[in-house]
């Protein structure tokens, strides 16, 4: 009975007791929360359109439905990166960084640089979510990657009914808006309960929009159910673990968490007496939230989802999905280990070690014998998430700046990979079998080399973005001490160059096949994504110098 | 601010690469004719480059260049040369001109039967091989070690383009066979280079955090690195220079190739075209002993002169190796392959054994081996693209048939096996009298390599040139214009540098006491040095008497 009891006096105590911050307006009546709007403008405009974007599908007539999703997203995402611009510009990325909304949301450094990140990043993704030109017109009207009806079954009536009336499944718009939003908040998340809503939100859109591939259609539902699955879990792990650190701590910010960790419990809630310091709940606690953050990011042995997410889903959410959500996992797990939990790390570097050298070693040696073009950029992004880590070991400002730069490059080299995938068709869509992708640098050798381009960064060939951010995460763990972490890692890019080589190896000196795939010709929003990452990859390679000055001066996390 | 020349020595391929590339599928001859004009300005500079440079000036590098690049990892472009570099820049810009000669006609045949007007082999070939020559160049220049690595794990890219698209099509009777043999040689290539590549990473990333722990700041800059050692301000502990040296060493060591990291070299030279050939072991492979001597004896002193017992023992084991098969062949260009292991066996054995002759040797052997094997590859390639097969039993009496070229494959071959009067010759002679004064056994081994050289290439030359014409060799035309063209100036450079190769040790030899004076290594014997002509016209009656 003692903690019902217990339960009930900290309501009571909320309630109006004499010293509680609620106590002069009287009891009942609760203030309006201060919130810096100005300050959260990215999030606010996003999460605004989406909502816009839903009144959109229900009141726009079908026909121009789809040029205002577009626009209206697009335009959402630039006036969100404008004001991510406005605010680093405005000093709240040094100086005036802090902590926003009642301490749920940080408005530092990190944050604005991986919100911008994710914007720019999205707005490319975006291009390739609105690409018709590449599917073959079904009923004399342009299509998409999209399935015609996301609700009729596979090969039914329903869904000959929706191609034929020409239906396309513009909900991608909001969802993704949705999705981008969550992701937004996600890294900026100070608490662990904005954490987990963060989580969330851009979660369960992205499960939807996994579902929703015009082609194979099974095979990305079943992808959607996995994703969904194995997601749920590990949000409901999340959860768990948020529970047992507020039983720790008696708080769920993270700067409060934090001081517990360091100083030990001050003023103990009387109704988590039993609880509070406790140190085995701290670290079941914290390994529990760092385990929901790592199957976001894709780390060993977390991993299980990705590839068969990334072959099923529709090849545009792929990429949207394998560059952002990475961005903004990883942002998370930044902040958890950094603001939250850097007391502890002496009990959760270990551990990272481990699983870093798991991530990378076992990315790297399952690719090698993949023979889908999908599944091996799935293994090779669990390649690079293991290499990423190396640099979260690092606990240190240059780590912290070469994750952010390493995360930059990767999700333009990333976005445009996939870009790629989708031009290659053949009649069954996209052919992403390897062996269909013989002798491509034959018949088109301008996206053979612009894929090359993409693998080679990959590879972390020198002159190209992903040289530059490996030497960085490389270099970050070095100076903290871990060099065997790097030799490991440099053993394991050999590796992982290898696979892909062999692309490289079958796309230009492989005979081209006489059944093989064409190479669509996109309209300019896919050319325009392909061309970014290009550009991006070999800017960040050649001149990283001022990316890196942003990534240094952005790498201090508000407490 | 002066004209920064070695910029535009490495920027003129490059943008002679682009350039090439531009050119329209139609317009394939005017392609070629321009890449001949880069590579030929690119000599010109180099040139320019050789006679700016003082060897009697102070300090270790010259034409320096210096700018802000990656501050954040400590990287600055900077480029300088000295007397090895400017030997080498001058070596890769006179050899590219006779690469793309030799090469005029190698894509031709893959662009006849091309239909698809957008995939342009001819294109492709000449830019690669100029993108290849800027990034050897720079390599040479980089006085920066993270620059340096940069350009020496990039030109892996398009060396692999060169070796995986154009190879030999000669002794391959069905097409996807031959591909496939071709992209294995040229996957395996690049595999050794990337992963020895990847551990010199490592090893680079180390050098930065031992910087930027002890001088406050992380540097790359040679000079930088050198004069803090010296200053004692930088100290290495002794386990974490060798592995350092180790990570460097392996990186060179791959590319050199050294054994028993050398089995990628034979797929690679067998499978590509002689030109390409030419490429990889007379330039790109120079990139790797010329950074022994640049980047492990001067950044870890301490380091080489601890390793070098082993490296010895690995490079004689390379000199003997590598002749040995190379006498056991049957492929005229593995052949080739394997005499060059042998020789970087020789070049290793100069660098390390430490002395002023060893080392001008070695240096000298670089650019001697880099001429004498481009003669005899480019015209074994004349002879295998006439006769379409690569093997030693398929020739016999060409001579009879076609005597100019057999004699200028009988002088590429003289000058490989090192006859006295070619200028291998000298090289081979001063990294054997630098080795013999301070490791005398080893000397006396390597010696045993001069013997299987000369058997080596006195039996392919019997087998092929000489003896009854066989049917298939009737009729085989002689050297064209074009061929000569090629061929004739790297003989006459061969005799030239032979009987009066002063102008090159003169240049090299202020760098190599320099580089000694790092390492902290005396000569055994001050008084032998290596431009006292009489001592040499002397030596050469012992390396007769040896024989």
């Amino acid at each position: 009975m003692t903690s019902v009891a217990a339960v009930h006096t900290l309501w009571t105590m909320a309630d109006g007791a004499a010293g509680s911050p609620l106590a002069p307006d009287g009891p009942g009546r609760i203030p309006a929360p201060h919130i810096e709007y100005a300050q959260l403008a990215p999030t606010l405009i996003v999460l605004g359109a989406a909502v816009l974007a839903v009144l959109v599908e229900a009141f726009w007539p079908r026909r121009g439905r789809y040029y205002a999703q577009v626009l209206l997203s697009v335009v959402a995402l630039a006036a969100a990166f404008a004001a991510v611009i406005g605010l680093a510009a405005g000093g709240f990325g040094t100086t005036k960084a802090h902590i926003a909304a009642m301490g749920a949301l940080a408005v530092d450094g990190p944050a604005l640089f991986l919100q911008g990140t994710i914007l720019l990043v999205s707005l490319i993704a975006i291009f390739t979510f609105a690409e018709r030109r590449l599917d073959p017109a079904a009923h004399g009207r342009p299509v998409d990657s999209f399935a015609a009806q996301g609700a009729a079954v596979p090969g039914g009536e329903a869904e000959k009914a929706a191609v034929k009336a020409g239906f396309t499944t513009t909900e991608v718009f909001p969802l993704a808006l949705f999705a981008i939003g969550g992701m937004l908040v996600f890294p900026a998340a100070n608490d662990l309960l904005t954490l987990f809503v963060a989580l969330e939100v851009f979660s369960l859109p992205l499960y939807i929009l996994c579902a929703l591939a015009r082609r194979q259609r099974l095979l990305s539902q079943e992808s959607a159910v996995k994703y969904f699955l194995l997601g749920a879990f590990s949000s409901a792990f999340l959860l768990f673990g948020v529970a047992l650190l507020y039983g720790y701590a008696g708080t769920v910010t993270y700067a409060g968490i934090a001081e517990v960790v360091s100083d030990g419990a001050k003023q103990i809630d009387p109704a988590l007496a039993d609880t509070m310091g406790n140190d085995a709940l701290l670290l079941i606690g914290g390994a529990l939230v760092v385990m929901g953050l790592l199957f976001k990011v894709g780390a060993v042995p977390f991993h299980m989802w990705t590839p068969d997410v990334y072959q099923g889903a529709p090849t545009p959410v792929t990429g949207f999905m394998a560059a952002a959500t990475k961005v903004a996992a990883f942002g998370a797990l930044l902040r958890l280990l950094y603001v939250a939990l850097p007391g502890l790390r002496w009990d959760w570097r270990p551990v990272m070690w481990g699983v870093a050298i798991l991530t990378m070693l076992a990315g790297a040696v399952i690719a090698l014998t993949q023979t889908d073009v999908k599944r091996l950029l799935a293994y090779s992004s669990i390649a690079h998430a293991g290499f990423i880590l190396a640099g979260v070991i690092a606990t240190s400002r240059n780590g912290i700046s070469s994750v952010l730069f390493y995360l930059l490059a990767y999700s333009f080299v990333t976005l445009g990979a996939f870009a790629v995938v989708t031009l290659v068709r053949d009649a069954g869509g996209e052919a992403t079998h390897l062996s269909k992708w013989a002798g491509l640098g034959r018949r088109s050798p301008l996206v053979a080399a612009v894929f090359a381009v993409f693998l080679l960064a990959f590879a972390g060939i020198p002159l190209t973005s992903g040289f530059a951010g490996k030497f960085a995460v490389f270099k970050a763990a070095a100076e903290s001490g871990a060099g065997w972490l790097v030799v490991i890692g440099v053993l394991s890019s050999a590796v992982a160059a290898f696979f892909y080589i062999r692309v490289i190896v079958l796309m230009f000196f492989n005979e081209p096949k006489a059944d093989g795939p064409t190479v669509a010709v996109p309209s300019p929003l896919t050319m325009t994504a392909i061309a970014v990452g290009v550009v991006v990859t070999l800017v960040l390679g050649l001149a990283p110098q001022y990316f890196l000055d942003l990534a240094g001066q952005a790498g201090v996390f508000v407490r | 601010m002066s004209f920064p020349l070695l910029t535009a020595t490495a920027a003129v391929p490059a943008i002679g690469a682009v350039a090439t590339a531009a050119v329209p599928a139609a317009k394939r001859t005017a392609a070629k004719w321009l890449a001949l004009l880069f590579s030929l300005a690119t000599l010109a500079l180099a040139l320019v480059i050789a006679v700016r440079f003082d060897p009697g000036a102070k300090g270790p590098f010259q034409l320096s260049e210096s700018h802000a690049w990656i501050a954040d990892f400590g990287v600055r472009y900077e480029l300088g040369v000295d007397g090895i570099s400017v030997a080498l820049i001058a070596l890769t810009a006179l050899l590219i001109p006779f690469v793309i000669l030799a090469g005029w006609h190698d894509a031709d045949a893959l662009d006849h039967d091309n239909a698809n007007r957008r995939w342009r082999p001819t294109q492709g070939l000449f830019a690669l091989i100029l993108a290849v020559e800027a990034m050897v160049i720079l390599s040479f220049e980089a006085t920066d070690v993270f620059l340096f690595y940069i350009f020496f794990e990039a030109m892996l890219i398009p060396m692999y383009f060169l070796i995986g698209g154009f190879g030999d099509r000669a002794g391959t009777h069905d097409a996807t066979e031959g591909a496939a043999r071709r992209s294995s040689a040229a996957v395996k290539f690049l595999l050794y280079n990337l992963a020895g590549g990847l551990i010199m990473l490592a090893a680079v990333i180390g050098l930065y955090a031992v910087t930027a722990d002890q001088l406050g700041t992380g540097t790359f800059s040679l000079s930088q690195i050198v004069q803090a050692r010296a200053a004692g301000e930088l100290t290495m502990g002794a386990g974490t220079e060798r592995l350092l040296f180790l990570g460097f060493f392996f990186a060179f060591a791959v590319k050199a190739p050294l054994w028993p990291l050398h089995t990628w070299l034979p797929g690679a030279m067998g499978e590509s075209t002689a030109p390409i050939a030419v490429l990889i072991t007379a330039v790109v492979d120079k990139v790797g002993t010329f950074a022994m001597l640049r980047f492990c004896l001067q950044l870890f002193p301490e380091a080489s002169k601890w390793a070098t017992p082993v490296i010895l023992v690995l490079a004689l084991i390379s000199i003997l190796y590598g002749a040995l098969l190379a006498v056991a062949q049957r492929d005229i260009k593995r052949l080739v392959a394997y005499a060059s292991i042998s020789h970087f066996g020789f070049i290793i054995l100069g660098i390390f054994a430490m002395t002023s002759q060893g080392q001008s040797g070695a240096t000298l052997y670089m650019v001697n081996h880099g001429i004498s094997t481009a003669a005899l590859m480019l015209v074994a390639g004349f002879l295998i693209t006439r006769r379409g097969s690569r093997l030693i039993a398929d020739y016999g009496g060409v001579q009879k048939v076609a005597p100019v070229l057999a004699g200028t494959f009988l002088i590429g071959g003289l000058a490989t096996l090192s006859l006295p009067g070619l200028a291998p010759f000298v090289s081979e002679f001063l990294v054997l009298v630098g080795t013999f004064s301070r490791y005398p056994v080893i000397g006396i081994i390597a010696t045993v390599g001069i013997v299987l050289a000369a058997l080596y290439v006195l039996v392919l030359y019997q087998r092929t040139m000489t003896g009854p014409v066989r049917a298939e060799v009737q009729g085989m035309p002689d050297l064209k214009a074009r061929e000569l063209v090629v061929v004739a100036p790297l003989i006459a450079l061969l005799l030239f540098l032979g009987v009066y190769p002063k102008p090159l040790t003169s240049i090299v030899n202020p760098a190599v006491d320099h580089t000694l004076s790092v390492v902290d290594r005396q000569d055994p014997k001050p008084d032998v040095r290596v431009n006292a002509e009489p001592h040499e016209a002397g030596s050469d009656r012992d390396a007769e008497a040896a024989k």
